[in-house]
């Protein structure tokens, strides 16, 4: 190609792809700049939490990873060691339970209610599901009020913090788009077989339509695990303070300790980034059926 | 999708099979199955909701010996009559719609971007793409503390340095979230990091489901890259685009989390940030005055009913092509 003999496509094909080589330079440099944009944040918290608080916030060297140690981890802990302040490890543990209630309970009761209006019949089925429907642009926030108003009495409980959140419209609506998809045949031979339908459903058709619960799964995981509304008005307790609420009040301390409200946000992060990072396609999955459409 | 329902509804239940528990009993199966959800959204969903516009009705307090006095529609009255309450209200009002103003195109444009930016088999893609999706995990209150460290005044904070970096010094010490001109913007920046990528995901899942031979018959024709971008793709993802903005004018509604978060740390400023959710807390939860709090939560409904109902009418426009 560099010899002057080189025919004149060649040529036109040589600047061609020497022009897309630039284009590809472009576009790797971009994604850099963006991925910076994304990522230094996220390296900023797991950074700090391992540097000394005086250096946190000490401008650009803030990032540079010199005088790593655990210290920060150890002051969380020493930090939260009495009732008064609460305990990390219960923070931790009523936040996994919570979500994990959450998560599990809403996996049930809306896919059934789901199946019950995409593959039954009876009477009244077709109103009640229009009703849960436009129940679906109710967003949590129109209701927290009124709703913390009913449930004052049971405030500082664990299970007033997961139950209003297992039964969710949109989660129904999502299943229904799912199970709207499976054949009648395998239900019809499930029925021949005898079984009722409850076996039907948990038997034949949940196994066959385990996406719509990854998609639920995953959606109701990341709204519960990041619950922050909820919680300000109904806990005061320490003992029974999730994560979010609970770095919301860390973070408060005087003076600040910024390395150890860095490494509480790191423990709070690093579970749920790990899992991301290993589960990234179904999270991906996930979040684009989100977007279906009524 | 009627007939085979109907066939598992079918009366004709055989008769030498007696039912193995109550629920297979078929004729009551589907409202037994729906019921334990519909009983959680009639208690956690329509109750309140409904509450909510009785009270608005009422002066009412939380716990207060005083019984709850109708007043009619004075709570709504006050909101904007009243100077105390209505200056704070509309300053809510017109931070969100700001917010929204900024944030839907931004967003939208930012996540079409994005999504065009890594819809291309390039080597190291999957690397880059976990980079920008990273935020998605992170709760809002987390976001927040991140980003208050990053916005910290003086010339040690990090965005503050950052800028000190390029501008060769002259600009040192901002104080991104305390100065009113600024904070809101502040606020705007962290919560698009948070949530651009999921808008990104939606639009991507959209540009790969534009039919290749589109693109094909358009090279043919010897269409540019760009006037293919225009005349094949943004048609083809133009309902995702209009819905991704209505979700996005949502969000900015239910802005709620960071500012609540960063308020109550001292270290924005209030007046400038305040939206419609935190006034409703501040008001009815903070300051007990449930009734005047539950009239601000039923014009936020209003507010995000319009919207949906803008949405249902946009995605059903051109539903009948597909």
């Amino acid at each position: 190609m560099t010899t002057s003999t080189a025919l004149k496509p060649r040529q036109r094909r040589g600047s061609m792809k020497r022009a897309r080589r630039w284009q590809t330079a472009l576009h790797y440099l971009l994604l850099a700049v963006v991925s910076l944009f994304f990522f230094l944040p996220v390296y900023y918290l797991i950074i700090g939490s391992f540097r000394p608080s005086s250096e946190v916030l000490s401008g650009l060297s803030g990032f540079v990873p010199t005088n790593l140690s655990f210290d920060n981890y150890r002051g969380v802990f020493d930090h939260l060691s009495s009732d008064a302040t609460g305990h990390f490890g219960q923070f931790a543990a009523v936040s996994i339970i919570v979500t994990t209630a959450v998560v599990a309970g809403s996996l049930i009761v809306n896919s059934m209610a789901a199946y019950s209006f995409a593959r039954m019949q009876w009477r009244g089925k077709k109103i009640i599901f229009l009703l849960v429907v436009v129940l679906t642009i109710i967003p949590f926030e129109a209701v927290a009020l009124p709703l913390y108003y009913m449930f004052s009495g049971q405030r500082d409980t664990i299970a007033i913090q997961a139950i209003p959140f297992i039964a969710n419209a949109f989660s129904i609506f999502l299943f229904y788009t799912f199970f709207l998809d499976v054949p009648g045949e395998i239900e019809e031979a499930a029925r021949l077989d005898g079984a009722g339908p409850l076996r039907t459903f948990f038997q034949v058709v949940v196994p066959i339509t385990k996406p719509a619960f990854a998609t639920v799964a995953i959606l109701t995981f990341l709204a519960q695990w990041g619950s922050y509304l909820w919680p300000v008005l109904m806990v005061s307790d320490p003992t029974v303070r999730p994560l979010p609420l609970a770095i919301s009040i860390f973070q408060n301390q005087q003076p600040p300790e910024w390395g150890q409200v860095l490494a509480f946000g790191t423990m709070f992060i690093v579970p749920v980034l790990a899992v991301f990072l290993i589960f990234q396609r179904w999270f991906v999955a996930s979040i684009s059926s989100s977007a279906v459409k009524g | 999708m009627t007939t085979q329902t109907q066939q598992l509804q079918a009366p004709a239940a055989p008769v030498r099979r007696p039912p193995k528990s109550g629920l297979t009993g078929h004729r009551f199966a589907g409202p037994l199955f729906a019921s334990p959800a519909l009983l959680g959204l009639a208690i956690f969903l329509v109750a309140p909701f409904v509450l909510a516009v009785v009270l608005s009705f009422y002066r009412v307090q939380l716990n207060s010996p005083r019984p709850a006095r109708f007043v009619g529609f004075e709570q709504y009255t006050r909101l904007f009559t009243d100077p105390d309450l209505a200056a704070a209200f509309g300053q809510a009002l017109l931070n969100n719609f700001t917010f929204a103003l900024i944030v839907v195109p931004v967003q939208t444009l930012l996540a079409l971007a994005l999504a065009v930016l890594v819809n291309r088999q390039l080597r190291g893609m999957v690397v880059f793409r976990t980079f920008i999706f990273m935020p998605l995990v992170f709760p809002l209150a987390l976001t927040a503390v991140i980003w208050r460290l990053i916005y910290s005044r003086g010339d040690q904070g990090l965005l503050n340095a950052l800028l000190g970096l390029f501008s060769g010094g002259t600009i040192t010490s901002h104080d991104w979230l305390g100065d009113p001109a600024t904070a809101l913007g502040a606020i705007i920046v962290m919560s698009i990091w948070q949530s651009v990528s999921f808008q990104m995901i939606i639009v991507l899942a959209a540009l790969q489901s534009v039919p290749a031979e589109l693109y094909e018959a358009a090279s043919l024709d010897r269409a540019s890259k760009w006037a293919q971008f225009i005349n094949v793709t943004v048609p083809g993802i133009r309902n995702t685009l209009i819905f991704v903005a209505l979700i996005t004018t949502i969000f900015s509604f239910r802005l709620f989390d960071q500012v609540y978060l960063l308020s109550r740390s001292g270290s924005v400023d209030r007046n400038s940030t305040e939206t419609v959710m935190t006034q409703i807390i501040n008001t009815g939860f903070d300051n007990n005055n449930v009734g005047q709090a539950a009239a601000m939560t039923v014009i936020f409904m209003l507010i995000i009913t319009v919207i949906a109902i803008i949405q249902r009418a946009a995605a059903r426009q051109r539903g009948g092509i597909q």
